[in-house]
This record gives C-alpha cells, structure tokens and sequence, in this order.
C-alpha cells in the first residue's frame, strides 16, 4: 500500500501532462486569439471588407473611412461589437507588436500609409504604448518611399528597416531554408501583424501573406527558384516567426493583376477593400482567387496557365507544414 | 558611405588556418619564396606560415579599415555598372547570361546571386569595386600549387554568390547582398597599385564568388596586367560558356571548385548543377588556361569509392592527367554542422583511388604536414616541391622539370 506523497508512475506521467498543459494555457493570456488553428474540421474565417467610397471623391485612401473598414473587418473576424475588443484579444499591454508591412512597391502598391495609421490608432486604444509598436520592413529608405517616416526615438510608433538594427549572425533553418532573420523580429517584437498587399508576383504567381515574410530575411533571392516553392512555406515554419504571428491584415485597397510585384499602374486597379484573417493560407488562397478573378476579367491566362500557378500555397497546407488550410471547403469566406 | 581602401603599410593578420576561409576584415598575410632560402627568406617564410597557422595574433591589419559598428548606408552610385552579360525582355524585364540559371528578373529585382538588380529594364551589377574583403595570401592558400610557388596574391571579394553550398565556409559574405556587409572601394587601378606595393605579383579573386563580379574582376584583371600583376580566380565554374570565355580570358590561372561528381548532390548540397561546371573544366581545357581544381570531400555526401573512380577517370579523359586535384578536408560550418571533419583516411582513399586512375598530381588538402601536399615527379617520384602549411618551403623544380630526371612538370613557374 503506497504512502501519502507517494507517487506512481501512472500518476507521475498524468501530473506531467497536467503540468505541461497549464504551462502551455498560462503561456498566453486566455482570451487571446492564437494563430495556431481550432479542430481540425473548423473553418479558417477570412473577411473581406469593402468600401465602394474609400477614396472618396479624391484617389488617396480616406483616413476615417479606412478606421471604419478595419473596424468592420475586425469586428466581424472576432464577432464583436466594440471596435477594440478584437484587438484585446490580439495583444496585450506590454507587448512589443510588430507591424510586418511591405514597401517594396513605392507609393504606388506599398502597405497603405493611412491603414497601417489605422491598426497603430487601435493598438493604442488596446493599451499598446506607441514606442511599444514597431512598423517594419527591410529597408528604411523602401519604408520612405512608400510614405512612411522614419521613427526610431521618442514616445511615438517605431518606423524603420531592418538596416537600422542588422540581421542576427548565425543563421535558423528549417526544409530548404537557411536564413539569418531580422532582429526587429528577433529582438524587438513578441507579437506580429502581418500587413501584406494583394499583388500578382512574376514568379510566385501572387505575393500576399505568406511570401511577406521574405522580407524578415537576409537572403530572400535565394528562394525564389521553382516558384518560391518550398521555400516560402519553409520559411513560415520557423518557430522565430510561427510563434509571434498572431493575424495578417492584408490591403487590397489597390491591387496587381499582373507584372508584380513591382508597381505598373496598367496593371493595378483600386479594389478598396481588405482582407483580415488569422489564417495566413486562407487569406492567401483567397487573395490568389480574386486575383485571378480580375485576370479573367482582362482577359488574361490564369496564373496555371501562364506557367506560375502558386502552388506554395498548398505546400504550405500539406501534411507537413499545416500552416493553415487552402481546401475552399474549409474556408468561411466573409464579405462585409 | 563606404570607405576607401588605405594603402598605408601595417603588419599581417593571421588567417584562421582553414582554405580559402575569410572574415570581412581586411587582412594581410605576407611571405615571400626564395630557393635555396637565405636566412631572410626563410625569416619570412616562417612568418608567414605563422600567420597561416594562426599563430600570429599580434598582427595588425595591413590596410586599415575602421572597426565596423553595425549596417552603414553605402553609396550604391560608385559600385554600380551595367552588368555586361544578360539579355533585354519585355515589361522592363531582363534575362541575365552569366551564369546557368538565367535568372528571369523583374523591375526593381535582383537576381538569385543578390548583387544585380534591374532598374527599369537594365540590369546593373552592385559589385563593381565593392571589397568586402581583402588579404595578401600566399597562393598556396588558393590553392595553386603549379603556379608561382612561394609567392603572395593580393585576394580580394565582392559579396554575393550564385549557389548557395550548404558548407560554405565564407557564407557570411557569399550569401549576403552588398549592402549587408561593410564594404571599401577598390576601383581596379588602386588594386593593381595595392598588388605591386605590397609585392604581390598576382591579384586572385576569391573567398566569395567571382563569377557574380565578372564585370570587377575583368576590369582589375586588365588594370593588372598594365601594371605587370597576372590575376587568378577561385570559382565555381558555375557559369555560362560566353561569359567563362571573355571574363575568365583574362585570368592567368583558374582553380575550380568541383563540389562533388553528382547532379544530385550538385542539387541538394550546392544548389546548382555539375554539367555546366564540367562543361566549364572542358572550356578552360580548350583555352588552354592553368587550371587546377578543387574537391572538397564531405563524409556521407560525396566520399564513395565510385565518386572518386568516376570524377578521376573523367578528368583523365576529358582535361588530362597532368591537371592538378586537391582533396581537401571538411569543417562543419554554416548549414553543414552535423558532419564531422573529413577522416584523412578518407581523403587517402580518395587520393589513393585518383593515383591509381593514373593522374599525375593529386594533393590533400587542408591537413597540415600531410606529405600528399608536396609536389612529387611523376617519373622517379622525387620530392620536387615541399610544402608547409601554405608555404612552399623547398623548390626543387627547374625551368619546368624535374632537376632529377627532367621529367617536364606541367605548371606556371615562373612570372
């Protein structure tokens, strides 16, 4: 007969078990969205907002108007009714968020200057501090051409390349890819917001959430043989990244069709909408769909057939990645 | 901005002890060959291998170089040129034809190497002038051991690469873009002048890879030869026949790295492919260019009895059985850090399998005091070259022969 304080091996393993799993639950706040999916057969939500008037009269993106469009998609991805609860359930005080956006297309297709103000406006009212908010891509000059300014001091959102604080010196690897990775993720950031834009990509086929992340890497011309596949998905797999995303909000106000992913006008069209999920496959299934939509539309091949289909996507869904999922049937497309 | 090269004189750094392995710092390593050695010489030779050795830590660098404290913006303007080898597409689009894989590059976008962009429909190269490293290395070090013995070269690279080697020992170089790693400029006529102050009577290219700083490397290779220094290059071969011709026409001597003797570890391991690089090895056969070449022997990846056989028999029936081959050593690096070192059993087997196949001079490389390091006459297997470290203690070779039995002994031994 065993003693008080004795313990078996049967009750060791479960007190283990228990153990870890309250680790693993006390690890985040409870009422925080994780990016990780629910069971198995649950739908992945991608909302696409859209507002006819986002310009309004004028061709720039109308600030209050564009607050009002992220609030619509992120009430309806969280199914609340104040505008900042969602993000409530995103972050939390004292976290360093990081706003992953890309400026490589300029002024004229980069993260839109006045969305990335919007999601910055939020975080606050989340009781975000704004130095605790850090806007980012690789390049500080890319990040001015695209509109935005250079901030690296003071009580004020954080806006710069991965040129003001360098690539970590040894080098994460997972499948096909060895990367240095930028300390703004690394050492900077606990949370990340992927801001992508919705652009046709001559070799990936589109260039959305998932291949954003070329650009927390030192080395992304390494990966874009064979489409950028596996390269892409590899790379979302790394824990540095996997472990701090927590939502991509995807700006489609203007999107390429065709010739990206650098900026031509006689490509691109205001599609004034965006595109919110936690999902990053989903999202970019999804944005890969009404890209090709609009190729049909002008008559053009679709990506299959003009030898670029994104096939990464499904790379990234597969058995080995589970990243997300790109089965349609899996996917609740939701249109506000 | 970046910084220019400072020809000031300092006192040599030591190299880390391993091949052609490179930090971003300007080094400097000098020796000096005399045969039969005088007290001087020999003084200096010792330093020097001291230095290879790593031994020597009191060194300071020869060219100075402010310590680096973190990314600098460089003035892209002073290193751009219009790449000399690639092909105008529609939509502003390129295709570049220096190297096999004929990169498809849009505006705004670079090429897999890292270092060319197009910038509305022209392609630039980043690279031009842009050293991130420099050392004054004994040619050993390259290696080329049938070419100027004992003598120094003036090495230098530019960022960047076109494969992506998995063992790479200077991939924090190679596989960055320019602007990621401090960088001096070097314009040609400052290297030859940098070359013949420090003695060197050879610039060799090297330590990243020169086939992506083509346009560079012809530009100094001409500005060498003005001023009387001959350059070598230590390549890849992964490049396309045109541009091997024009760019690689100007080398006095070339040493390939030949990777392994399969597509598929070409595939896996390198990221490139073994054709063109054999193609390339027939090329500079026909040209008629010292060539020797390199195989860096990987335990489990391209150690098998058969690789050996294959890769010998193929060098003997396509290049000859004079050409030089290095079997060289391995040290876990970058994304390589599960093998162990090369067994030198290994790489006396690989050595034992080439001499049998009926080349001439098979070396192994990277392990210090091997005797396979030494040059012997293939008639009356004389030592004819001795080697230590990266030094060439002992020259036995005279006017291209053997002193013994005046067997020819194929290389490039005088300047």
């Amino acid at each position: 007969m065993r003693q008080r304080g004795d313990t078996s091996r049967r009750d060791f393993l479960k007190r283990c078990l228990t153990g870890a799993a309250v680790l693993r639950a006390s690890g985040r706040m409870e009422l925080l969205a994780v990016a990780e999916q629910g069971p198995a057969l649950a739908k992945s939500r991608v909302v696409t907002a859209r507002d006819a008037m986002l310009r309004g009269a004028g061709t720039t993106v109308d600030s209050q108007r564009i607050l009002n469009l992220l609030d619509r998609a992120m009430q309806t991805l969280f199914n609340c009714d104040n505008p900042i609860e969602p993000w409530k359930k995103l972050v939390r005080p004292g976290e360093v968020v990081g706003l992953k956006v890309n400026a490589l297309g300029g002024r004229g297709l980069s993260s839109n200057l006045q969305l990335v103000e919007a999601i910055c406006e939020r975080l606050q009212e989340a009781r975000i501090k704004p130095n605790d908010i850090v806007v980012w891509d690789r390049d500080s000059d890319e990040l001015e051409h695209a509109g935005f300014h250079v901030s690296t001091g003071g009580n004020r959102v954080q806006c710069f390349g991965t040129d003001r604080l360098d690539y970590e010196q040894e080098p994460v690897t997972h499948g096909s890819v060895g990367s240095r990775l930028s300390k703004i993720l690394t050492q900077r950031c606990n949370a990340l917001i992927n801001v992508p834009v919705l652009k046709d990509h001559d070799g990936a086929g589109v260039t959305i959430a998932l291949k954003n992340m070329y650009g927390v890497i030192h080395n992304p011309n390494k990966y874009h043989p064979n489409g950028c596949n596996p390269y892409i998905a590899d790379l979302n797999m790394l824990p540095e990244i996997r472990t701090r995303m927590r939502l991509t909000i995807c700006d489609a106000t203007t999107a390429s069709y065709e010739g990206g992913p650098g900026y031509k006008p006689e490509y691109s069209w205001k599609n004034n909408a965006l595109i919110v999920s936690q999902d990053p496959v989903a999202l970019d299934y999804t944005g890969w769909q009404i890209i090709e939509r609009k190729r049909a539309e002008k008559g053009l091949k679709t990506l299959e057939g003009d030898g670029r289909a994104p096939l990464y996507i499904a790379t990234a869904a597969d058995a080995q990645h589970r990243l997300g999922t790109n089965d349609p049937r899996r996917i609740a497309v939701v249109e506000v | 901005m970046a910084r220019e090269l400072d020809t000031q004189e300092g006192v040599k750094v030591p190299a880390d002890g391993k091949g052609e392995s490179e930090s971003p710092a300007v080094r400097r390593e000098r020796s000096s060959f005399t045969c039969p050695l005088d007290r001087r010489s020999f003084l200096k030779c010792a330093l020097a291998s001291g230095a290879a050795l790593g031994v020597c830590e009191f060194a300071q660098p020869l060219v100075a170089m402010p310590p680096w404290a973190g990314p600098q913006k460089q003035d892209d303007s002073r290193f751009t040129v219009e790449a000399k080898f690639y092909q105008k597409l529609q939509n502003k689009k390129i295709k570049c034809k220096l190297c096999p894989r004929e990169c498809t590059v849009g505006d705004r976008e670079r090429g897999y190497c890292g270092v060319r962009e197009n910038r509305g429909g022209t392609y630039y190269t980043l690279v031009h002038s842009r050293v991130c490293a420099a050392h004054i290395d004994p040619i050993e070090k390259k290696p080329l051991f049938h070419y100027l013995p004992g003598t120094l070269a003036f090495s230098l690279a530019t960022a960047g690469c076109n494969v992506n080697c998995k063992f790479c020992q200077n991939w924090d170089i190679s596989q960055a873009r320019p602007e990621q790693v401090p960088a001096d400029y070097a314009p040609p006529k400052m290297v030859a002048a940098l070359a013949r102050q420090h003695d060197c009577p050879t610039i060799a290219y090297t330590y990243s890879e020169p086939v992506v700083f083509s346009e560079y490397l012809m530009d100094a290779a001409d500005a060498g030869h003005e001023a009387g220094i001959h350059s070598v290059v230590v390549s890849n071969g992964y490049m396309q026949d045109e541009a091997l011709k024009t760019a690689y026409g100007k080398m006095d001597a070339v040493k390939i790295d030949l990777k392994a003797f399969t597509e598929s570890y070409y595939k896996d391991v390198v990221v490139g492919e073994l054709k063109p690089v054999l193609d390339a090895l027939v090329t500079l056969r026909k040209m008629n260019k010292w060539t020797e070449i390199v195989y860096l022997v990987v335990p489990t990846l391209n150690d098998s009895d058969a690789e050996f056989g294959g890769l010998a028999r193929w060098i003997k029936t396509n290049l000859g059985v004079d050409v030089p081959v290095h079997f060289t050593q391995f040290h876990p690096e970058y994304l390589l850090k599960n093998l162990p070192i090369t067994p030198v059993p290994t790489l006396e087997r690989a050595k034992a399998i080439a001499d049998a196949e009926g080349l001439h001079y098979v070396y192994i490389g990277n392990v210090p005091g091997h005797p396979a390091q030494n040059t012997y006459c293939p008639k009356c297997h004389r030592m004819l070259v001795e080697r230590v470290g990266f030094t060439a203690s002992r020259m036995l070779i005279r006017k291209g022969s053997c002193p013994f039995c005046h067997e020819p002994v194929p290389g490039v031994w005088h300047a």
